[in-house]
């Protein structure tokens, strides 16, 4: 990560921390879904475009973060808490799994990873007593806030905050040693293991670091939207999207994975309003025209100015 | 009385659940693509049978007649159009397009026929079967009959035509069969033909025993994630074994731990098997 591209994630970030004193509660509505996709997309770069190991586990650790965030909150514990546990407890299960599951490669290790949160799901189902299974679970409001406005602007920092912590400690992850191991991971693999590189604890760390902070996520969306059921925190399509946008932003890199969640968001807001009917269907089509046309995501716009920018500080160090 | 019952629905199970993997398990062997629209296939397979029976009057069994080769004919299409030209792309980009792909199909067919269940009901219903207190409708059996002669059929396809050698070839190697003069590009599109092939026919019998459902296209094609897993990949014997495997192991679940926890038993067999087992029971690297 390059000092400009640090700045550009300062400016973006320090604009969205300003959006309460212009926007009204749908314009906080989308700014608390920007930082979230941020942080999906962010937290899967690490598994995925550091580490290259194409994981679709993001569904499975957001709903295993809804589920047990919104169980702690519905019993009385404070959101912090709640975050704080259910983060923990999706590291602590993400490593210990990993270090199994990413034994194994390519498309072993993405339908074992997509496996997990229809294991999840099933479960979460059959949980009745725990979860309320079908029913769903109604998580109480929280007695922080009492206006919906100022609920809105309550878990819009919330979730700014989390993004911001995330980016902080991905990015340090980037420059420190773990980041440099995925990058040789990725790589190639037998080669980082001869230099050295004890490939199955980074991969762990790796994945582990990618569930934390959807996990953390998963909690505040369960406390903002009151409601979840597993259908919705358990959609496979938690696990596509954040693909989706580190594509579109361009693998591997951080900056990319906030920009292309940030313009994904926008695509898919108006497609939302517009096309309501079509709107997966556009999203299928944007997914095949993006990997087609656009393999390396927008930074295959040579021609603009921002692009040759991002070539300059990303291009040359990846692929 | 009731373990011989509870055996024979898992066969019939099994053996559909063999035929839905069987062209799955083609393309995934040959072209190192996971098709993430298979189910989509399968499930657009049982409109074609309730249209054509519901609305033209054609009976399922005509309809397998052309169905195979009207997704045939697709799957090479969009093999050729689309997927060779990033055929050698990591595998996250082969399996996201071929996810973004059953997007645009999935909402294609909620638009053309809504999420409603539909149900194809022969009349006269053919009825059922019983023999020494076992009973089995004779529509299932009809239809597992049916599969087993569809995957009996890909098998002699790969074994016996010049084709079906030449996509082997390309399976074991594709460099030293692109040497031999095997047209790589069109070998691969023919074996996504034939795995679109499987999907639709597999559909046209499903809409016998199933309602359909655009929702129901993961299901399907979770099913083909496992038995592929079981069975071991690129095999048809592979397919028809774990077909067989997890239709009774799904079959027995749902008596011990009830029919609930049917989703969470295969995907926890899956996950063992990839962990312990991942080339499956049969599973070797040239094959055929």
């Amino acid at each position: 990560m390059s000092r400009k591209s640090l700045w550009i994630i300062v400016l973006l970030l320090g604009l969205q921390s300003l959006l309460p004193l212009v926007g009204g509660a749908y314009a906080l509505r989308i700014g608390t879904f920007a930082s979230m996709y941020a942080i999906l997309a962010v937290s899967w770069n690490v598994i995925g475009g550091m580490a290259g190991y194409p994981s679709f586990a993001t569904a499975a650790f957001f709903g295993f973060g809804a589920y047990a965030g919104g169980i702690l909150l519905a019993a009385g514990a404070s959101l912090v808490s709640a975050i704080a546990a259910a983060g923990l407890m999706a590291f602590g299960a993400a490593v210990l799994f990993g270090a199994i599951l990413l034994r194994l490669k390519g498309h072993y290790f993405a339908i074992a990873s997509l496996a997990v949160a229809e294991v999840l799901r099933e479960l979460t189902n059959a949980a009745t007593d725990l979860t309320g299974g079908g029913m769903g679970l109604n998580i109480p409001l929280s007695s922080v806030v009492t206006s919906v406005e100022g609920e809105a602007r309550f878990f819009f920092y919330v979730m700014w905050a989390l993004l911001l912590v995330t980016l902080v400690v991905v990015i340090g992850i980037e420059r420190s040693k773990l980041g440099f191991g995925l990058r040789c991971i990725c790589q190639n693999e037998s080669a980082a293991d001869m230099i050295g590189v004890n490939s199955t604890l980074y991969k762990s760390l790796a994945f582990g670091f990618s569930g934390i902070f959807v996990a953390m996520a998963g909690v505040i969306y369960a406390g903002w939207s009151h409601y979840i059921e597993p259908p919705d925190v358990y959609d496979i399509l938690y696990s596509v999207k954040p693909i989706v946008m580190a594509l579109l932003g361009g693998l591997g890199s951080t900056l990319g994975a906030v920009l292309g969640a940030f313009l994904f968001l926008g695509i898919e807001e108006f497609v939302w309003r517009n096309l309501l009917d079509l709107h997966t269907g556009v999203l299928g089509l944007l997914i095949v025209v993006l990997l087609l046309f656009l393999p390396k995501g927008l930074v295959s716009f040579g021609s603009s100015w921002l692009g040759k920018r991002l070539i300059r500080q990303n291009g040359g160090s990846r692929d | 009385m009731l373990a011989l019952q509870v055996l024979t629905n898992g066969l019939v199970l099994g053996c559909l659940y063999a035929c839905i993997a069987a062209g799955f398990s083609l393309v995934w062997g040959v072209l190192n693509v996971i098709n993430i629209m298979h189910g989509g296939f399968i499930v657009l397979g049982s409109y074609l049978a309730w249209v054509a029976y519901s609305r033209l009057g054609i009976d399922p069994w005509v309809t397998l007649l052309f169905a195979a080769p009207l997704f045939f004919g697709m799957g090479y299409l969009i093999q050729r159009g689309i997927l060779n030209r990033v055929i050698a792309a990591p595998v996250l980009v082969t399996l996201t397009l071929t996810f973004g792909m059953d997007l645009i199909l999935n909402n294609g067919m909620l638009m053309a026929f809504s999420a409603d269940y539909r149900k194809l009901i022969l009349s006269p219903p053919l009825g059922s079967v019983s023999l020494a207190g076992i009973v089995v409708p004779v529509d299932r059996l009809l239809a597992m009959v049916l599969a087993l002669g569809l995957t009996l059929a890909l098998y002699f396809i790969l074994r016996h035509s010049r084709v079906g050698r030449a996509i082997i070839a390309v399976r074991m190697d594709r460099d030293a069969s692109l040497l031999m003069g095997v047209d790589i590009r069109t070998i691969y599109a023919v074996a996504f033909g034939l795995g679109a092939a499987m999907a639709g026919c597999a559909g046209v019998l499903l809409a016998l025993i199933f309602p359909i459902s655009p929702l129901s296209a993961g299901a399907y094609l979770g099913k083909a994630f496992v038995v592929c897993v079981l069975g071991g990949l690129g095999s048809v014997p592979g397919a028809v074994l774990g077909g067989l495997f997890l239709g009774i192991t799904e079959s027995i679940g749902a008596v011990v731990f009830g029919p609930e926890h049917s989703v969470t038993l295969s995907f926890a067999l899956l996950i063992v098997f990839l962990i312990l087992r991942p080339q499956g029971i049969l599973g070797k690297k040239g094959y055929e």
